[in-house]
């Protein structure tokens, strides 16, 4: 067995998420080998190299790579599967984007946000919102996976040796181009790799109160989430949004203020180890999967776990 | 220009999902179902475009059996001119559905096609991007904002990050998240005038493709559940626990 895993990274540094996807491949088995496309991502490379288990690390440093557009790295991917039973991305927005889109030029189905690794062709993965786990058995002689980063420690980054490879390939399919990104403040620690994580929603009834939710989780070195609700009704930038359509975590402990506990949001935070709700209304079903609940107005409850901590 | 929308038949999303006791999926039968939330706001965006005056037709494509053209109605009491049901009893995998969705691009020859970013039943989040790749189309993916000037779609892209920005060469096959728009309320009449809208039957095995899954599931499970915990009487006591009993502050 042999696996392909894409980088993402920012040219500089590797994703989290990828460390997740390493680990998956470590329990497929077999050796280990890195895509990292982009342009001048040598210290890219670099950081890849160093990651434990890595056999080598295949670079395409070119610019039609620069924005990891789908067309042109989809291609790449394409000239290079050939030489692997299983291709693996994180099952983040970038891994999204291009894995499906590769599979489908080599005529593969796509084993989406996998969860377990049962053996080196079955696989575990929600579907439903995370309402059922079905075990599938794949009959394709690639696997093209995504890996959802969950449910997988991350493989070390440090302690690797893997040689390096520069690699031509993929095409320039000149069909799109990138214009601009905006990203929501930087200061903010990671949602998908926080902690803690204190999310709010609706009952936050706007963005200036969100200051509260800050507050509390500067001191506990925590991010920030949030509510489709939350989101949609402009109190907080879309990247805050945890569940089926946002992000999927679980942190160790996750607080959420003025959340009804939707289904569609259950399935974002689910897997937390402690779960502690604050709801005004005892009947909201957020209860029911709370470690602990506060039954208590959240602009009472709020500054007064604030002034505890 | 024309705009080929692909909507699926789902599980209402307010419903939470059932697994059938034998493990061999999830129970449908009797469900309430609808069409997959994302295809609403695709199928709205269409019809905004037309309004625009930037398309002229629409029409909303369905793979499904049985109350499929149910779905499809849907679309068309929404505004859509016609629909196309390709009607198979199999449950098709992403990779099968593109195929077929590929077929009838070919066919229908639009401008532009829009999908959903996801089937909130399988949860793949994978048949736009394999359309595109099957037409050698570009993609825009997960779109929270389209604007179309000549032939270039100018999209922004609800990324893990933020935002990000990419103009697409029409066509295109755009994918498209719940903050497009919000899509419109269908009102009796326009319930009665798609009773009498077109809507083509075709049976999936005319098409003549390879639509073999490639994936078997063995075995559908609940996962394990989680027990509620405790009510915590005031904030000092949740302080305390999250402390000295959960150890997790
Ligand atoms: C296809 C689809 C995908 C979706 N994806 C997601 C997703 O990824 N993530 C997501 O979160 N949602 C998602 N949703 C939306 C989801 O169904 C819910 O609508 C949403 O999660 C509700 O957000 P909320 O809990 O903040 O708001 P509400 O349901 O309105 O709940 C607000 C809560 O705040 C409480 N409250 C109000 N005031 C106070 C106060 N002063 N003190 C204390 N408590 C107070 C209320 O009691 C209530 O329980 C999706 C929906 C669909 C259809
Ligand atoms: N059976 C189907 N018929 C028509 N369109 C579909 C079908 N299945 C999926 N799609 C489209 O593909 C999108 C993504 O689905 P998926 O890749 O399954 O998550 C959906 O939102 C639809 O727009």
């Amino acid at each position: 067995m042999s696996n392909l895993i894409v980088v993402e990274h920012d040219n500089n540094e590797v994703a989290a998420a990828t460390l997740h996807a390493i680990t998956a491949a470590q329990q497929i088995g077999g050796d280990i080998d890195l895509l990292v496309a982009g342009e001048n991502c040598g210290a890219a490379a670099e950081a890849a190299t160093k990651i434990a288990g890595v056999s080598t690390v295949k670079v395409a440093d070119n610019a039609m790579f620069g924005h990891h557009l789908a067309e042109n790295l989809a291609s790449l991917i394409v000239d290079i599967a050939g030489d692997y039973s299983h291709v693996l991305v994180s099952a983040t927005t970038f891994g999204k984007n291009i894995m499906p889109r590769a599979a489908a030029l080599l005529d593969t189905a796509q084993i989406s946000e996998i969860v377990e690794v049962v053996s080196a062709d079955t696989f575990i993965r929600p579907i439903y919102a995370g309402n059922a786990l079905a075990t599938v058995q794949s009959s394709d002689s690639i696997k093209m996976i995504t890996v959802r980063t969950i449910k997988f420690e991350p493989a070390a980054a440090e302690g690797g040796s893997a040689s390096v490879e520069a690699i031509t390939g993929g095409a320039d399919s000149g069909l799109s181009s990138w214009v601009s990104a905006a990203g929501s403040n930087t200061d903010q620690v990671d949602l998908t790799s926080a902690k803690i994580v204190v999310s709010g929603g609706r009952g936050m009834q706007n963005g200036d109160n969100f200051a509260m939710l800050h507050s509390v989780a500067d001191k506990l070195g925590a991010a920030v989430g949030a509510s489709r609700a939350a989101v949609d009704s402009g109190f907080v930038p879309n990247d805050f949004q945890v569940g089926q359509t946002g992000k999927v975590i679980a942190p160790d402990l996750y607080i959420a203020v003025g959340i009804s506990g939707a289904i569609q949001h259950l399935a974002g935070m689910k897997e937390s180890k402690v779960i502690v709700a604050i709801n005004n209304d005892s009947e909201a079903p957020i209860f029911q999967v709370a470690d602990y609940g506060l039954v208590a107005d959240l602009f009472d409850a709020v500054p007064e776990f604030d002034a505890a901590l | 220009m024309k705009i080929l929308v692909c909507v699926k038949r789902v599980l209402d999303p307010q419903v939470k999902a059932r697994v059938k006791a034998d493990g061999s999926g999830v129970d449908l039968a009797n469900a309430k179902m609808t069409m997959n939330p994302f295809d609403e706001n695709a199928l709205e965006e269409a019809l905004r475009l037309r309004e625009a005056g930037t398309a002229e037709e629409i029409v909303v494509v369905s793979i499904g059996a049985g109350k499929t053209e149910e779905t499809l109605r849907h679309g068309l009491a929404m505004g859509a001119d016609r629909a196309i049901n390709v009607v198979t009893e199999d449950v098709l995998e992403p990779l099968a559905i593109a195929k077929v969705l590929k077929a009838i691009t070919d066919q229908e020859a639009p401008g532009l096609v829009l999908a959903g970013k996801q089937a909130i039943d399988d949860d793949s989040n994978q048949t736009a991007q394999m359309l595109a790749a099957l037409l050698g189309w570009s993609q825009g993916t997960f779109v929270s904002d389209l604007k179309i000037e000549g032939d270039t779609a100018t999209t922004i892209r609800e990324v893990d990050s933020g935002l990000e920005t990419i103009a697409v060469k029409m066509p295109a096959v755009i994918s498209v998240d719940l903050r497009l728009n919000e899509p419109r309320y269908v009102k009796l009449p326009d319930v009665m005038k798609a009773k009498r809208k077109p809507m083509d039957k075709i049976e999936l095995e005319s098409l003549g493709l390879d639509t073999a899954n490639r994936m078997t599931t063995l075995k559908v499970e609940e996962p394990e559940g989680r027990a509620a915990g405790i009510i915590v009487e005031s904030v000092s006591e949740l302080v305390e626990k999250l402390r000295n009993e959960a150890k997790v502050i």
